[in-house]
């Protein structure tokens, strides 16, 4: 807040990865985020050359690591998921310390701990680089269908007053002695919830009779955006052929 | 450019079969400026959302500029009337103000340059240029609500209808929006319960209490009557010194 942009996940910086048009970014981190998917958990060099890749775009984008270390926690949750597998897990049983765990369960946990980190780095560099309403733009760009894209402009503009009105609502619970430390105290809060349903509805119509009054017929406008520059696409071709070659090879050899 | 506006027993049921509406008849003419008063609940704004075909009427009729306000009409009619809704952050649902101003001059397919001159024409208006490419849940109350008047401002209406264009502004903004409305040639509407902001801009005032045009006259007539204001739960601001 107060500075003069969009949202909490942007990083203001001078980059080329920041003037890059919006679409082929999206383009560049779809590219990426699929192929790290696809590629095989055994081919461990293949990960290893997509975490420098991906850390050399970081510093390319003059991001500070430590953003992305900070927002890679929204990971962990998976992460220490993974954490259980090879205990879990059932099949062939190796030694690793004073534990007896699961080979496949260890493979599955590093499955999902590369790819979970890989995947959220490449989410996060986008958002950091990229202003909200650039990604919608991007997003339009590549023909993501207006409908998809009003959705989550609508979420994204109206989450934080959402957010806001259920803070009030809880000042006002507070201020009137709810404190709820046991389940059958819980009531208040499904009232809340309901409340918040029906307030959102409220808010949905007037916004809608806002947008008729102003000749809305039923299609969004369509903003016109920065088209990617050749040497942009250049950058973006080039990355996502080396990411699609290494998951295609990595395929291929395991 | 002011265009003039009649309501002819205009009458509405809310969904649930109460009556909103009880017959509202209403002449405006061309570049007026009018105060729209009365209590909570009296139809106000339920009227407000008729003069552009929000919603439509039980019974009776409506024409702007000669025009009915009927479905073939809407495109025409909802360029020409500029609803302000009370809540700023209902009308504000883009990302930027600048989305959200170029929204309805490109409903009505402007593009390119003259689309571009709309908004910062608009923008100026309000004095808002500089918060033109911020999200509007960065602005301050005043700034909002300036915001929501750009966005009607760049469809360049003939009628300005505004819905407590004042509530929740602090003093400063309060005054900053009066300059703005003085300064505009429209025909406007305004509906308040600031008395103070309809006796400085508005010659004239109508009063509505359930459903209905209870009074219309000037709005220095109206203030002056301490039974009518009472009658409709309306109460003239104390000045220092002129207590007791």
């Amino acid at each position: 807040m107060g500075s003069g942009h969009g949202h909490a996940l942007y990083v203001h910086e001078h980059s080329f990865i920041h003037r890059m048009a919006p679409q082929a970014k999206l383009l560049a981190a779809i590219g990426m985020v699929a192929s790290v998917a696809i590629t095989p958990r055994e081919a461990l060099w293949a990960f290893g050359i997509y975490a420098v890749a991906v850390a050399g775009l970081f510093v390319a984008s003059r991001v500070r690591l430590r953003y992305l270390f900070v927002r890679l926690l929204a990971v962990a949750p998976f992460v220490l998921f993974a954490f259980f597998i090879p205990f879990i897990a059932s099949g062939e049983k190796v030694e690793l310390g004073p534990f007896n765990v699961s080979v496949e369960g260890l493979w599955g946990a590093w499955n999902i701990l590369i790819k979970a980190t890989l995947g959220a780095s490449v989410s996060i560099l986008l958002t950091s680089t990229t202003e909200i309403p650039d990604i919608f733009r991007g997003l339009a760009a590549l023909r993501i269908p207006a409908l998809f894209i009003s959705i989550a402009t609508f979420m994204i503009r109206y989450l934080e007053l959402i957010i806001d009105e259920l803070g009030r609502m809880r000042i006002a619970m507070t201020s009137r002695g709810y404190d709820p430390r046991w389940i059958a105290q819980a009531r208040p809060i499904a009232t809340s919830a309901g409340a918040m349903f029906v307030r959102s509805y409220e808010r949905g119509e007037r916004v809608h009779s806002a947008m008729l009054s102003r000749g809305f017929t039923g299609e969004m406008p369509i903003f016109k955006q920065t088209e990617p520059t050749p040497a942009q696409w250049a950058v973006v071709s080039m990355f996502v052929a080396t990411f699609v070659a290494i998951a295609t090879t990595a395929l291929v050899v395991t | 450019m002011s265009a003039d506006l009649q309501a002819q027993g205009v009458e509405f049921n809310y969904p649930d079969g109460r009556r909103a509406l009880d017959g509202v008849d209403l002449d405006i003419a061309a570049g007026e400026r009018v105060a729209i008063l009365g209590p909570n609940g009296s139809g106000k704004t339920t009227f407000a959302l008729h003069l552009n075909g929000i919603l439509e009427p039980a019974a009776g009729s409506i024409t702007i500029a000669g025009m009915p306000v009927i479905e073939e009409n809407y495109p025409e009619i909802r360029r020409m009337v500029g609803l302000v809704f009370q809540d700023a952050n209902d009308q504000l649902f883009m990302t930027t103000v600048r989305e959200d101003v170029a929204f309805g001059p490109m409903n009505m397919g402007l593009e390119g340059d003259e689309l571009d001159r709309r908004v910062d024409e608009a923008l100026r208006v309000v004095a808002g240029t500089e918060f033109a490419d911020r999200p509007p849940h960065h602005l301050s109350g005043g700034e909002k609500r300036r915001a929501a008047l750009a966005t009607v401002l760049s469809m360049d209406p003939s009628i300005l209808v505004f819905d407590e264009p004042t509530s929740g502004l602090d003093p400063a903004g309060r005054r900053e929006l009066i300059t703005t409305l003085a300064s505009l040639p429209m025909t406007q509407l305004i509906i308040t319960h600031d008395l103070s902001l309809a006796l400085e801009l508005c010659d004239r005032s109508v009063i509505m209490n359930r459903g209905r045009v209870v009074a219309d006259a000037s709005t220095r007539e109206i203030l002056s009557d301490a039974e009518l204001l009472a009658q409709n739960r309306l109460e003239l601001p104390r000045v220092i010194g002129s207590e007791g």
